[in-house]
């Protein structure tokens, strides 16, 4: 049968079953025994394990006679018995072998025998018969029949096996039907169950075995749980048996007998139960290669084990649980690594750890309770305790008496001694906070450091504890727990009161006391701690030695106002700095002292004055609306001080403004934001745990002594909102910024050291400033207007006696005006007004009235240089012509010796002289008039009284006859007057003539007696005519008319009229050439409606002698470009000043003379007339004014005075005939 | 014709609520499946006491929003285990991977066993996490309970942060969020 027994596993037979099942390969392997009545199942007994499966009937009969004598009946009465136990698996085996063939021959066919035995039992079932021929012979043959036979063998079995095991399984499912009968009792239901495991488990189907293992304990929890609901079986009696025995998970046997006899009897209790399950279960998932599920099902299952306990309220011996729990857990992890290596260990970590903290959490517990976590050492009733529960753990298992680490050891040393119980306890946390961290659990670490940090503070050994609990207390912080906060606080502030860390320990104190988490006791206390230091007495400590703590503890900023809401005073002035602290104190406390340290910063130059200060207060960003008031950022109260870490920091905006220096206009407007570097940083949620926290203070809070500061003295802050006044000082001008804040309670100084956002307010100085303004838009020259004198005194404070002095000018005289002199008094000398100021406190504005009067020049020609007594040029007054009002205005410069400063101040105002004067000479046959017309340029209204013509050279008998009108006349803004006289003379006309034109006027307004009509002055020159200029263009050779495109000639003829004059010699540069006297003059000819194009040299220079009637006479051809009649070219004549000449004629710095002359070749003639007088004027006046600073000597132009060039060819046209045999018609649509 | 006008007007708030949530989900804000929600409902009526004993609702950055748990215990041991649970719930998030996470399932499971409490976690797809505390005792409680549960929450926390007036990344003070955590606890006994 042996080789039987182990051929049969060799191949595997795919096995077929019910309910759907997967077919699956498996290994039969058979028990072969002898056949015994006694050995067929009764009905009712149901062990499946030993459990007959297939008959054989061996025989080697080859005899017919033996065969019906014996072999038959044999057969028959086997058959029988089988069928009287219903088995219907039976198979005959005829041994057929040679040797006996040989014995008895011939008597049968030896396929006889089988035959008949086929008929006499094997009716349908032919297959029932198996020939084996010759088992013991290697002939093929023989191995063939085995081969066939063991396959027949397989089939039958296996058949048989599925039958009686669906049949098995039908009927575990009837028991399990009857659970709710009164009578059904979970063990033996368990027992035959588990016997269906132990056949899947022979047939390597641990798969299949876990299921009914699984099965029966989804069944027990329901019962468990049903218990609990109040439908309780009564089977589950022997289950609530108090527990008397807590060994632990046994999971290095395969099967734990001991258990499962108890299961067996109806004894075990429901540990017993629950270790033999799991052990069970254990067992098969190793075999299948699943340890981590071991690990998981084993937390699972000790919770739940510990739960159902509860559930079922068994009776357990305090503590014992906790070691049942400790030992299955180590038991499991033991098991675990001893199926694993340790790279697998290590990566799994994460599967294992659960265990190893809970091993951890109930040691700990075991501790307290046994007293081996006391200072003082467990007490006798402890040790009473200790004893109890070793003596539940029983003897250690045989299996791991020899191993040195088992968990019965080790629970049994670590409950035996204090040092033990430590030594494993720390092995334990720290194998499973280094596991935690490895799989990056961090939290759970810190909270079994947390824990490690309790059993220290126990121990009393805070200095180990200390690193655990400031670890812990940052991440909570970071993470803002605030209840966590607190409690771990609370042990830390134990922690340092032990390690005699004051300052940490006031530090703490003071957190916990404002901490809103707290009870109002609790809090109270810890304030107390704080008080009792303050007022300590000093004995080792140097007297000024304080504490600095963190004032983020004490109080929190709320808001900070300053009042002027500017927060830009003067220097001295009073400003004011509310602080709304909110007091985060249980009690009110009185502080000593709240100091605010100020950054002093001196603002670059003085020039920053006001507007700087303005310009600063724009940028204050959203939280100072221009009102003064800083709010600061508040974290929500829950989170405390770690939300300010977590939370993205607030935008930071600000108005940004640019403005152009020069006017101050805006050129670009935005708005900036200042933190954006901060906001813009990558938010990890895992940085947060690395920002510094306040819970571990500040390296140090130092205390810096500014010297100044804003303090409060004795104040009491009540808890919640409270209101500080403080003074800034103002001392001296510049930037102070706020920067560390600090209350002092006795010893004790509570500090902030930055405060944020930056509050900062300014102090400037001014320097005493005078202004001059005019009352009205403009000044106008000539009649008397008051200008206003405001002084802002700035830092200076005006003295009784203290005086303007303002330097007279002759052009610009002070008058005495009676509206202003309430409180001053003015006093004129000849040189100096001066003008004593009332005393008046710095800072203030003084403002008063004087009158002015303004004298105008006589314009154009040859205003008076004005020269001071000092020599100095004081009074120079400028003209220009103003292209937008065409008003002539005068720059005044005022001198002021000011009380505040040894130098002089210069002010200037500018007068506008209200009139413009034209002069022309008309000219009726011989008659000769002059013409001026007069032209109100302001705004203001004006009469006008005695226009007077008067020749300035009496000697020339020129006569002058008035046709104007004797009264007043009004000249309205902006309109004209015309004067008219006629000239008449009496020898010959002289060269050139001077007048001056004078009238009176007073403006419409001010039409009260006592306002004097003013006088106004035009000076103005006539000249006689030097040169006549005349031109002719005439056509080109055998032409009657100009044509376009042809060249014509252009003849200019330059006559000299008059002889020369005296006078006329200095102006005239003339040049002695062979014993001649020539002049030199410039031609150009310019055509500026590009009508001619003027070909070959358009500009020369000739010689003129000087002698009337001298002609000079040019030929030049110019070509018209346009048909019809054209106007003459222009010609324009200059004086022509050679390089060589030293110049006679300097120009003025201010006009430049060669820009004019340039500019006067690009304008007509016509327009010349005014610019020219004034620029030539200007260039006359400056004679001997200086040495010229021009480089180049240059030729140089100078054009003549108007009316000295007569143009006889003005306005003359001339007609030019298109070119006959054009094709093409031109036609200007104009 | 006036009767139809009268149903249209309730249909049509519906639909701009519908569309704010929809706005809502692609702005990042996950939200539970209604229809599914709805069918739920029937269940729920069944277990009228609810059985969590701790209701967190914690920041992005891991700081609570919203902490509640049964008043008669322990309250500092709840938030020391809801604070572990972090731990497997940023392993949870963690493990799925960066490219699945638009498709990963809020409901995280079971994120820890204690011996009395059982820790359950989800999370928002905007790493806002809900973390219930279950009692061990309390078996009753199956998986598709706990996920109800959780999208229940997370509708009511949506329906918070639609909230014009309530600042993202404050603490969550709406008396609707606090009743509907308040029927999820168990009723003190």
């Amino acid at each position: 049968y042996t080789s039987l027994a182990q051929q049969l596993p060799k191949e595997p037979m795919e096995w077929r079953r019910s309910y759907g099942r997967a077919p699956k390969m498996i290994h039969l392997e058979a028990n072969f025994v002898q056949f015994k009545e006694e050995l067929l199942p009764k009905d009712g007994n149901r062990a499946l394990l030993t459990f007959p499966f297939l008959h054989i009937y061996w025989t080697d009969c080859c005899d017919t006679e033996m065969y019906k004598a014996s072999v038959k009946d044999d057969m028959l009465r086997w058959q029988s018995t089988l069928r009287l136990h219903g088995s219907v698996d039976w198979l005959i085996v005829v041994v057929e072998s040679e040797a006996k063939k040989k014995n008895k021959t011939n008597i049968l066919p030896r396929t006889s025998i089988v035959d008949k035995i086929r008929n006499d039992f094997c009716n349908k079932q032919s297959d029932r018969c198996v020939v084996l021929s010759d088992p013991l012979k290697e002939s093929s043959r023989s191995q063939d029949s085995w081969n066939s036979f063991l396959t027949k063998l397989r089939t039958l079995l296996l058949m048989s096996f599925t039958k009686n095991l669906g049949r098995f399984e039908d009927d575990m499912r009837t028991l399990r039907e009857k659970r709710t009968e009164p009578g059904w009792s979970f063990c033996d239901y368990f027992m035959v169950q588990e016997e269906l495991a132990f056949v899947f488990e022979m047939l390597q189907q641990f798969e299949d075995a876990l299921v009914q293992y699984d099965e029966l304990d989804a069944l027990f929890t329901q019962y468990v749980l049903n218990f609990g609901a109040g439908d309780g079986a009564n089977w589950l009696g022997s289950f609530c048996a108090p527990v008397k025995r807590w060994s632990g998970l046994l999971l290095r046997r395969p099967i734990d007998m001991e258990k499962r006899e108890l299961i067996q009897r109806g004894e075990a209790n429901l540990l017993d139960l629950r270790s033999y399950l799991f052990s069970r279960q254990c067992t098969l998932l190793i075999f299948l290669q699943r340890p981590w599920e071991v690990t998981q099902r084993a937390l699972e299952l000790l919770h739940n084990c510990v739960q159902e306990l509860r559930l079922l309220e068994v009776s357990v011996v305090q503590g014992a649980l906790d070691c049942w729990v400790f030992l299955s857990c180590l038991e499991v992890l033991h098991r675990i690594e001893g199926c694993c290596d340790r790279a697998q260990l290590e990566a799994n970590c994460s599967h294992t750890v659960g265990l190893w903290t809970y091993a951890t959490e109930k040691l700990k517990s075991l501790g307290y309770l046994c007293g081996l976590v006391a200072e003082k050492g467990p007490t006798s009733e402890d040790l009473n305790r200790t004893v109890d529960l070793l003596a539940g753990l029983g003897e250690e298992r045989p299996e791991t008496v020899n191993s040195l680490q088992s968990p019965y050891k080790k629970l049994n040393e670590a409950l035996s001694s204090v040092e033990a119980f430590e030594k494993h306890y720390l092995e334990l946390s720290q194998a499973a906070m280094e596991m935690y961290r490895a799989i990056g659990r961090m939290r759970s670490s810190r909270l079994i450091g947390k824990s490690l940090a309790e059993f220290y503070m126990k121990k009393g050994d805070p200095e180990r504890a200390e690193g655990f609990l400031d670890d812990s207390l940052r991440s909570y912080v970071a993470e803002g727990w605030s209840l966590q906060v607190t409690h771990t606080r609370k042990q830390m502030a134990e922690c340092q009161k032990l390690l005699q860390q004051t300052e940490d320990y006031l530090q703490t104190s003071a957190l916990l006391a404002g901490d809103a988490n707290l009870t109002e006791e609790e809090r109270k206390h810890f304030y107390q701690v704080i008080l009792t230091f303050a007022s300590q007495e000093q004995k080792d400590w140097h007297p000024d030695q304080t504490v600095a703590l963190s004032m983020a503890a004490f109080a929190q900023l709320r808001q900070m106002q300053f009042s002027p809401p500017g927060a830009v005073v003067h220097v001295g002035a009073a400003l004011q700095l509310e602080l709304r602290v909110r007091c985060l104190m249980p009690v009110a406390v009185q502080v000593e002292q709240l100091a605010a340290t100020l950054h002093f910063s001196l603002e670059q130059g003085g020039a920053r004055g006001r507007a700087g200060g303005t310009q600063r207060r724009t940028g204050q960003g959203p939280q100072g609306q221009g009102d003064g008031v800083v709010l600061f950022p508040q974290g929500s109260p829950l989170a405390g001080a770690g939300m300010g870490a977590s939370l993205p920091p607030a935008l930071e905006l600000y108005e940004m403004q640019d403005r152009s220096p020069s006017d101050s206009s805006l050129n670009s407007t935005g708005v900036v934001c200042k933190n954006m570097h901060l906001l813009l940083r990558r938010h990890d949620s895992s940085a947060s745990l690395d920002t510094p926290t306040a819970g571990a203070l500040p390296a140090a809070v130092a205390v810096d002594d500014g010297a100044q500061m804003l303090r409060a003295r004795d104040i009491t802050l009540q808890p919640g909102d409270n209101s500080i006044l403080f003074t800034a000082p103002t001392g001296e001008p510049g930037s102070y910024t706020l920067r560390q804040l600090c209350g002092s309670v006795g010893r004790v100084q509570f500090v902030q050291s930055h405060i944020y956002p930056v509050v900062q307010y300014e102090v400037y100085s001014q320097e005493p400033q005078l202004t001059i303004e005019p009352l009205s838009d403009n000044l106008l020259a000539g009649i008397p207007q008051k200008v206003k004198f405001t002084i802002a005194t700035g830092h200076y404070s005006v003295k009784k006696g203290d005086a303007l002095q303002l330097s007279n000018t002759d052009s610009m005289p002070i008058l005495h005006s009676s509206c202003c002199s309430r409180a001053l008094s003015v006093q004129s000398s000849e040189k100096v007004t001066s003008i004593s100021l009332p005393p008046t406190p710095p800072y203030h504005t003084l403002e008063f009235q004087l009158e002015v009067l303004c004298h105008i020049p006589p314009t154009p020609f040859k205003p008076d240089i004005e020269r001071l007594t000092n020599g100095e040029v004081r009074h120079r007054p400028k003209n220009h012509s103003q292209a937008d009002s065409g008003m002539i205005h005068i720059d005044q410069k005022v001198s002021i010796d000011c009380p505040w400063s040894i130098y002089s101040t210069l002010i200037s105002l500018t007068f506008y002289v209200p009139f413009k004067a034209k002069h022309s000479i008309l000219s009726a046959g011989k008659r000769k008039y002059i013409q001026v017309c007069l032209q109100n340029v302001s705004d203001t209204n004006f009469h006008l009284v005695d226009p007077v013509l008067t020749e300035r050279q009496p000697t020339i008998p020129v006569e002058l006859l008035s046709f104007n009108a004797k009264t007043q006349q009004t000249v309205c803004s902006q309109q004209s007057v015309f004067c008219l006289w006629e000239m008449r003379w009496v020898k010959h006309l002289p060269l050139c003539l001077q007048c001056a034109f004078s009238a009176s006027f007073a403006p419409v307004s001010a039409s009260d007696a006592h306002t004097a009509f003013k006088p106004y002055r035009y000076e103005f020159q006539l000249d006689r005519t030097l040169y006549s200029l005349k031109a002719e263009i005439l056509p080109s050779s055998g032409d009657q008319h100009c044509r376009t495109g042809a060249l014509c000639g252009l003849e200019v003829s330059i006559t000299r009229q008059a002889e020369p004059s005296e006078t006329e010699g200095e102006e005239e540069e003339s040049t002695e050439i062979e014993g001649l006297r020539t002049t030199k003059l410039m031609y150009e000819v310019v055509d500026n409606s590009s009508n001619w194009a003027v070909c070959g040299k358009s500009t020369g220079v000739v010689s003129m002698p000087v002698a009337a009637s001298a002609t000079h006479r040019v030929q030049m051809e110019v070509m018209p470009l346009f048909a019809g009649h054209l106007p003459f070219p222009n010609i324009k004549v200059f004086k022509y000043l050679p390089h060589s000449a030293v110049p006679a004629i300097q120009p003025d710095t201010d006009s430049c003379l060669e820009n004019d002359t340039m500019s006067l070749l690009d304008k007509g003639l016509d327009d010349q007339g005014d610019t020219a007088s004034i620029r030539s004027r200007g260039s006359i006046h400056s004679v001997g004014s200086g040495e010229q600073q021009r480089g180049l000597p240059m030729p140089r132009l100078e054009p003549f005075s108007p009316g000295q060039v007569f143009y006889w060819s003005q306005g003359r046209q001339v007609l030019v005939l298109p070119v006959t045999d054009d094709h093409v018609m031109e036609v200007n649509v104009t | 014709m006036l009767t139809r006008l009268k149903t249209q007007v309730p249909l049509f708030s519906m639909n701009s609520y519908t569309k704010l949530r929809e706005k809502l989900k692609l702005s990042g804000l996950s939200f539970a499946s209604t229809h599914s929600h709805v069918i739920r409902l029937g269940r729920h009526s069944r277990h009228n006491s609810k059985m969590a004993v701790c209701i967190a609702v914690i920041a992005k950055e891991n700081y609570p929003l919203f902490i509640r748990s049964v008043p008669i215990q322990n309250e500092l041991k709840f938030h020391y285990t809801v604070h572990t649970s972090l731990d497997v719930v940023e392993e949870k998030i963690s493990a799925v991977g960066k490219a699945m996470a638009d498709q990963r399932e809020l409901y995280l499971g079971l994120l820890y066993p204690t011996e009395d409490y059982k820790v359950y976690g989800y999370v928002t797809n905007s790493k806002v996490k809900f973390v219930i505390v279950v009692d061990s005792s309390n078996t009753s409680l199956r998986d598709n309970e706990i996920r109800s549960m959780f999208r229940k929450l997370h509708n009511s926390f949506t329906d918070v942060m639609c909230n014009p007036f309530y600042n993202p990344g404050d603490t969550i003070q709406s008396k609707a969020f606090d009743s509907i955590v308040s029927a999820m606890m168990v009723q003190a006994s």
